[in-house]
């Protein structure tokens, strides 16, 4: 558990708490092949104007007809005018949301869950290490990063893909790098232009210095990857509390009543999705828990 | 000494039980609806009950892993009985229930929320092991971030008429998980129900209002006495019983022990432990549309961890086998529920004994996974 958000979400309905509210799509950015960024403003001006999120936070996105996926928010957290989330079409809503058009209208509630503990971080050195569809969440923490960078260390994305097309946010890199963020990156295969790291996340992790003392590590992607991060971020005694981890998990309501996200005591949706790893540490090892 | 001034909060007073019927009477003028449990098909239910020779007067259920009979024996007793595979869950948490519908508009949808719920229920009969598993749900409903409309319109308009158990069923084990078979709180009356006479005990001033006009008598000490050790009694006639002593812990330090394998040779994961469960509260969403997509309609159903699609998603199955869905049901009943809610998820009803068509007995299996860890 980080920082448990204590507001109440802005996009829910006050005596309806499963009730979505409207959004319109304003532009879709198709980010890689099977992922695209959607841009949202909502329908309702209040709910628009006052709609603020954390780095780290998700919405229950709702397709009617096809029912809701919680989606992590991707985009700048003090951009008010509009919301992104890059979504991967891999199931029956996400496959919905791939059908929609630019002026489309869905459902949105939010925003739900824990954050990044950007605050905590302050002074500590970072190390993001994620792989596949595990950066978009990250990408909110970046841009807080960006705009706050003196009050960070060094800071360090280590981003795998499986092939160099899957590399998401390329053109956003340069960007990065010039507001002081080292952004590696890795992939799980080649290809015939390819001439950078070849392999998984944490193998390269050999190749970064840092500091336990003063070094935070975020991340998030598939499951296993965020084992071997683990791993490899204790063999240099990192500290359990100074390792953050995103999970996953199917998610019905978003507030910890549906069950579904159970995790030992947890329900991720509301005590995580972020995580201090120490408080994950006693189901770590536990298969299919 | 007869009276018709109203019974005071906390005290317990005799009713005759031909004058039951009034307070029924009562209970709908007021506006309930009166629930109790009926035989039905073989078994019980909970229905709509009009007046006390509606109550399975007679009856006792015979109850044992993967075993219900409803026998009748002829006793004179309304409240013998210990219920079948219903519990007051499917009112206050319906098994299914509208939560909106949705109309396009043009590019918009349009919303029609369902009537606030009008029904008030009067609960007639809810065992002690059923009050407190009640009291569980609320804690997962009415939380402070998390305050279900649904549960919430029903839970607050209930009125509970409680039963101290006096003859526990074969898979009983209230007495262990401390929630029986005496009605400790959350009623509006409790009842103890004697050979002759009805005790009252009142718990609220509702109850005060419904028992006007009730001829009664202040309950003497030879009845007290009378319903005292029937309630000690039934307290040591457990069918089953289990040491809650060394759990959760137990069970949590023991995640990865064989013993759930050997449990999932035998479990089916047909999920009627969680269907009959009186605290289960996991629920999932559905989407009914029609065929040109211009309305839909959206319902919430239980859901239960032993389904295989509950924990699936984009990245794969998070519990594909069934030794990790009964894994995660015992774990959370028994274990990380205390952490969650501060009580353990299983009030000792013993319905998931009795309905479990491969007979499996947490209470047993418990002790075989105990005994496990001390090889």
């Amino acid at each position: 558990m980080t920082t448990p958000q204590l507001i109440r979400p802005a996009a829910i309905h006050p005596d309806h708490l499963l009730e979505p509210c409207w959004a319109e799509v304003t532009a879709i950015t198709t980010e890689i092949k099977g992922v695209s960024t959607y841009w949202f403003k909502f329908a309702d001006r209040v709910i628009q104007s006052t709609y603020t999120f954390l780095p780290g936070q998700f919405n229950m996105v709702y397709i009617p007809g096809f029912g809701e996926a919680a989606i992590s928010i991707s985009s700048d957290p003090i951009d008010h005018a509009t919301l992104g989330h890059t979504i991967r079409f891999a199931g029956n809503v996400t496959h919905a949301v791939s059908r929609l058009k630019v002026g489309d209208v869905l459902g949105l509630r939010g925003p739900f869950g824990t954050s990044w503990p950007m605050k905590e971080l302050e002074g500590k050195d970072i190390f993001i290490a994620c792989g596949g569809i595990g950066l978009p969440p990250l990408r909110p923490a970046i841009y807080h990063i960006i705009r706050n960078r003196e009050k960070y260390g060094k800071v360090t994305v280590l981003y795998g893909a499986r092939v160099p097309d899957d590399l998401m946010y390329t053109d956003e890199y340069e960007a990065w790098r010039k507001a002081g963020i080292d952004i590696e990156v890795t992939v799980d295969r080649g290809d015939a232009n390819w001439s950078g790291r070849v392999g998984v996340v944490p193998m390269w992790f050999y190749q970064f210095r840092m500091d336990p003392h003063k070094t935070a590590i975020l991340t998030c992607g598939p499951e296993i990857m965020i084992r071997f991060v683990i791993y490899e971020a204790l063999a240099r005694r990192i500290p359990v509390d100074n390792i953050f981890v995103s999970l996953e998990r199917n998610m019905k309501c978003g507030q910890g009543s549906c069950g579904h996200c159970q995790l030992g005591p947890y329900f991720i949706c509301k005590d995580g999705p972020v995580f201090r790893f120490d408080a994950l540490q006693p189901f770590f090892n536990v298969e299919e828990f | 000494m007869s009276n018709n001034q109203r019974p005071e909060i906390g005290s317990t007073i005799s009713i005759q039980k031909s004058t039951f019927d009034t307070i029924l009477i009562h209970l709908r003028e007021a506006g309930y609806q009166t629930l109790g449990p009926r035989v039905k098909n073989d078994t019980l239910v909970y229905e709509h009950i009009e007046t006390l020779d509606q109550l399975p007067q007679g009856y006792i259920t015979e109850q044992d892993a993967g075993r219900f009979r409803l026998v009748h024996t002829g006793h004179n007793r309304y409240f013998d009985i210990i219920p079948g595979a219903q519990s007051w869950k499917q009112f206050l948490f319906p098994p299914r229930v509208d939560l909106f519908a949705l109309q396009k508009k043009g590019k918009n949808w349009e919303m029609l929320t369902p009537p606030q719920d009008k029904l008030s229920y009067a609960f007639i009969g809810v065992r002690a092991c059923e009050m407190a598993a009640i009291q569980i749900q609320d804690k997962a409903f009415l939380r402070e971030d998390f305050n279900d409309p649904v549960y919430r319109a029903r839970r607050q308009k209930v009125f509970i008429l409680a039963v101290n158990c006096l003859h526990p069923a074969g898979t009983c084990f209230c007495a262990s998980m401390e929630t029986g078979p005496r009605v400790k709180e959350g009623f509006d009356i409790s009842i103890t129900e004697l050979d002759d006479v009805f005790l009252l005990t009142i718990g609220s001033e509702l109850a005060r209002d419904i028992l006007a006009d009730i001829p009664f008598e202040l309950a003497s000490a030879f009845l007290l006495n009378n319903a005292e050790r029937g309630i000690e009694h039934a307290s040591q006639d457990m069918g089953r019983s289990l040491n809650t002593d060394d759990l959760p812990e137990m069970i949590l330090n023991n995640l990865d022990n064989p013993y759930w394998q050997e449990i999932a040779k035998r479990c089916l994961s047909c999920t009627n432990c969680t269907q009959v469960c009186p605290t289960c509260f996991c629920w999932d969403t559905l989407d009914q549309m029609n065929l040109s997509g211009s309305e839909t309609h959206r319902e919430r159903v239980w859901d239960s961890c032993f389904n295989p699609g509950y924990s699936y998603q984009a990245g794969g199955n998070t519990r594909p086998t069934i030794s990790s869905r009964y894994r995660q049901w015992l774990s959370h009943k028994m274990g990380t529920w205390k952490q969650q809610y501060g009580t353990f998820g299983c009030v000792g009803c013993g319905r998931c004994i009795t309905w479990c068509p491969a007979e499996i007995d947490l209470t047993r299996e418990i002790s075989a996974l105990r005994k496990e860890t001390q090889k």
